[in-house]
């Protein structure tokens, strides 16, 4: 802007001006998002398995549960994509149906803390003092125990299967959860414009839903999609060891597990379901990694 | 040749995403040796990437396109790393913008001059200690021995500013880039510090560029000027005579709208005679309690009144307690002493509840219109906001409201759809302000409200103010540290030193005839001073 053009011109829009619609703000933000190779794969990827889970049967017309002796422990062809296990059952299949149970689990795990931990950071943050120092003692605890060895004694305090599972990986991970929302909370609300909204006549509540919570998102959002992988790998380790899914059930985990008596003979069985499953950490670490430099 | 920097015909673009932005288009000046020159213009002018590209440091986004680059002698503008870090520190030293930040809060200050003073002279200079010393000495840092092991948070943004001024010196340069150096300082402390560079640069012989959008700065420092325009020099020449005769109309534009040369709108009087005051502090103080049960005094006996459709300037420099009285006036903090009233009505202890009310008729404009918005609300939501808590208006309504308000601030009501990162600083507060008129205030209060604007648009957003208060009636209550721009708005001020009343009048009195030397101190300080008296 130059001295000159002080007088700014007023536009004579013909139609007088209305409010854009938040779709189309969104359509104008995914735009760029959708230009970037490595984002568009992952993004594939990561949708292809939550499709997956919710109807396998899109995907293979298979029964995951049909023994074929005959057919035991086929390397990977065109007949069976990621070839077959020691009862002979095809595991693209298996892979495809325990995506349900793993992504449940993981989801379910990752709500939980989210939920949990958005909750207590936000109470911590912006009741602040005793509240404050109360919960974050308390987190600081679940934060020194290692995550897996929480879960272990959750598991078993709380019984085998997919859930009890979940929410025992869940509650280890609510303590980042809550103290990134903490950090986040405590930043946004000394900032001008929430104390320009309270002098605006704003209460508490809608300044905390209005202009605290939307900010503070962000980190928040990027830590879940992180930590949605960072799940998917502790219930597969959990099954692995044998608390998760019961055996006939497929579930990412215990496919891996079965497997490792044939790593010499035939390690695809434990080698291809492991190699799914990287591939869908690698494409959520991926995503979240996209949302948090498009957000600096 | 014997210039110290010859710069000919230099061209400089940013690429990025697949963008090309020519940032300097075909600039060429030179500098003396022991000369000051000063580089002027608004942001975005391309002065800062001049300097970046004297030091050799431009993003790796940027490319040199064509030109000549040369500093003592050797051309620079492709330089290897290698031999622009060999100019850096010896050949050139640069004095940062922000002091709050430019300093390593890990090391004592003694230490961090003492790091290029060790590049300076090699990794066994005996001499370190007492040439930190001497340093800080020069710099004018009382007691050296202490501040050298004290760390920058211990010190003020004035001693920080002389500490970088140390670490410039330090390498014994033989130029000196100062890049906005008192931007962020008060007045006062702006004008010792550029004295003692100015006085510093002298005696040693060093050359002086500085890069300031302040008019005022450049005309009291620097032998020549070079005033910069979207990349391209626009003027130069001798400091005096560009600026009593400037041939460009650009810099007639900006003399005309730096706030510290001559032709200063004077604001609308007001006649107040019979009217009752809108907001009256009665000998109001603060007192903070400090750990260890001291206690910090931030106002002591503050009495004043703002009538409708009036502006009240608070005056003073940083920790005068100006922002404390804002505050008390918004109910944000209780005064410890003394009564405050809003319209009649008592507020001193007034709860969030009972003081609700009372926000229709009072509302903040804030310092720093890159904060005071939230990035994720659209223009229209921000201006709106007011409306929405209080639930005035719904619908339709609310949006003919909106354009009402943009139209008020004069901003086309298209831009209702943007998000504040979409917009200029002055735009920004532009819609700060239509935000504060939302609920139709009484009273406005402007804390610092053009201090983080470039020079022309600061005088843009006090027109604009001064033609709301025409237009509407509105009184304000202005805190500032800049005579200028009270001069242009105030019709009453108040000025303050350290929590306490130093002297308060009509503002033509205080500001033309003022009987306090503290008053006079700060009006002395007011860059473009010289030029004026000259």
């Amino acid at each position: 802007m130059t001295v000159l053009q002080r007088l700014i011109p007023v536009a004579g829009d013909a139609a007088p001006w209305r409010p854009r619609r938040r779709l189309q703000r969104l359509f104008d933000q995914a735009g760029p998002l959708l230009r970037r190779p490595g984002f568009v794969v992952a993004l594939i990827l990561v949708l292809f398995t939550l499709v997956a889970a919710l109807a396998p049967w899109l995907f293979t017309q298979v029964d995951p549960y049909a023994t074929q002796p005959s057919a035991k422990l086929l390397p990977p062809s065109a007949l069976h994509w990621f070839g077959t296990d020691e009862l002979g059952r095809d595991l693209y299949t298996r892979v495809l149906y325990g995506a349900r149970l793993s992504v449940e689990a993981a989801l379910l795990a990752v709500g939980l803390a989210l939920l949990s931990g958005l909750g207590l950071g936000i109470v911590s943050g912006f009741i602040g003092g005793r509240v404050d120092a109360v919960i974050m003692r308390i987190v600081d605890v679940l934060l020194a125990l290692p995550g897996l060895l929480l879960a272990l004694a959750i598991v078993t305090a709380i019984g085998f299967g997919t859930i009890p599972v979940a929410i025992a990986v869940g509650v280890g991970i609510i303590p980042g959860f809550a103290r990134t929302t903490r950090a986040e909370v405590l930043r946004i609300k000394t900032l001008p414009y929430v104390e320009a909204a309270r002098l605006g006549g704003a209460s508490w509540t809608s300044t905390l839903l209005r202009h605290v919570l939307p900010n503070a998102w962000g980190p928040v959002a990027v830590l879940a999609t992180l930590d949605i992988g960072a799940a998917i790998l502790a219930t597969a380790g959990l099954s692995f060891l044998g608390f998760g899914a019961e055996p006939p059930a497929a579930e990412w985990g215990t496919l891996i597990a079965n497997g490792r008596h044939f790593l010499i003979t035939a390690p695809w069985v434990s080698l291809l379901p492991g190699l799914f499953l990287v591939l869908v950490v690698f494409s959520l670490n991926h995503i979240a990694r996209t949302f948090e430099e498009i957000q600096r | 040749m014997s210039h110290l920097i010859d710069v000919q015909d230099l061209r400089v673009s940013y690429h990025s995403g697949g963008r090309v932005t020519e940032a300097v288009r075909g600039v060429s000046f030179h500098l003396q040796p022991g000369e000051t020159l000063a580089i002027v213009g608004e942001s975005g002018s391309g002065k800062t990437t001049v300097a970046s590209a004297l030091l050799g440091l431009l993003p790796t986004t940027a490319r040199i396109d064509g030109g000549r680059l040369a500093v003592a002698g050797q051309d620079i503008s492709h330089a290897s790393e290698r031999s622009k870090q060999r100019l850096r520190g010896r050949v050139v030293g640069l004095v940062p913008q922000d002091p709050m930040v430019s300093l390593n809060p890990t090391l004592s200050i003694g230490k961090q001059i003492g790091e290029s003073l060790l590049l300076r002279h090699g990794k066994r200079y005996p001499g370190l200690d007492a040439d930190v010393l001497e340093l800080l000495e020069q710099v004018g840092i009382d007691n050296p021995a202490l501040r050298a092991g004290q760390y920058p948070h211990e010190l003020s943004g004035g001693m920080r500013q002389r500490v970088l001024i140390a670490i410039a010196l330090a390498g014994e340069p033989q130029l000196i880039i100062a890049d906005e150096p008192t931007s962020a300082l008060d007045v006062t402390v702006q004008k010792r510090i550029l004295d003692h560079l100015e006085q510093l640069v002298r005696a040693r012989g060093i050359a002086l560029v500085i890069i300031t959008h302040d008019l005022g700065v450049a005309a009291d420092r620097a032998d020549r000027v070079l005033v910069m325009r979207q990349g391209e020099v626009v003027e130069s020449g001798i400091a005096r005579e560009v600026f009593s005769a400037p041939s460009h109309a650009y810099t007639r534009d900006l003399l005309a709208a730096a706030p510290a040369f001559g032709a200063t709108p004077k604001p609308v009087p007001v006649e107040t005679r019979g009217a009752a005051p809108l907001l009256e502090f009665d000998a109001v103080g603060k007192r903070f309690a400090l750990p260890r049960g001291q206690h910090f005094q931030a106002l002591q006996d503050l009495s004043l009144a703002v009538y409708p459709g009036q502006t009240l300037a608070i005056v003073g420099e940083s920790g005068s307690g100006k922002s404390t009285s804002l505050r008390i006036a918004l109910g944000l903090e209780q005064p410890s002493s003394g009564r405050v009233r809003f319209a009649g009505q008592e507020i001193g202890g007034l709860g969030w509840k009972q003081f609700r009310p009372l926000r229709q008729r009072m509302q903040l404009v804030q310092q720093n219109p890159f904060a005071a918005l939230d990035p994720r609300f659209s223009v229209y939501q921000s201006v709106v906001e007011p409306l929405v808590s209080f639930g005035l208006l719904k619908g339709r309504e609310l949006e003919q409201a909106a354009r009402q308000l943009m139209e008020q601030v004069q901003l086309p009501a298209s831009y209702l759809d943007r998000l504040p990162r979409e917009l200029s600083g002055g735009q920004r507060q532009r819609v700060a302000i239509a935000r504060a008129l939302a609920l139709k205030p009484d009273l406005l209060l402007l804390d610092e409200p053009v201090s983080a604007l470039d020079v022309s648009v600061q005088a843009q957003i006090l027109d604009l103010l001064r033609e709301l208060q025409a237009e509407l009636g509105v009184a304000y209550v202005l805190v500032s540290h800049d005579l200028a721009v009270v001069a242009s708005l105030a019709h009453q001020v108040v000025v303050l030193k350290q929590g306490q009343v130093v002297e308060q009048g009509e503002a033509r009195q205080v500001l033309e005839q003022p009987r306090e030397r503290y008053t006079r101190e700060l009006l002395e300080a007011v860059p473009g001073r010289r030029l004026a008296v000259a």
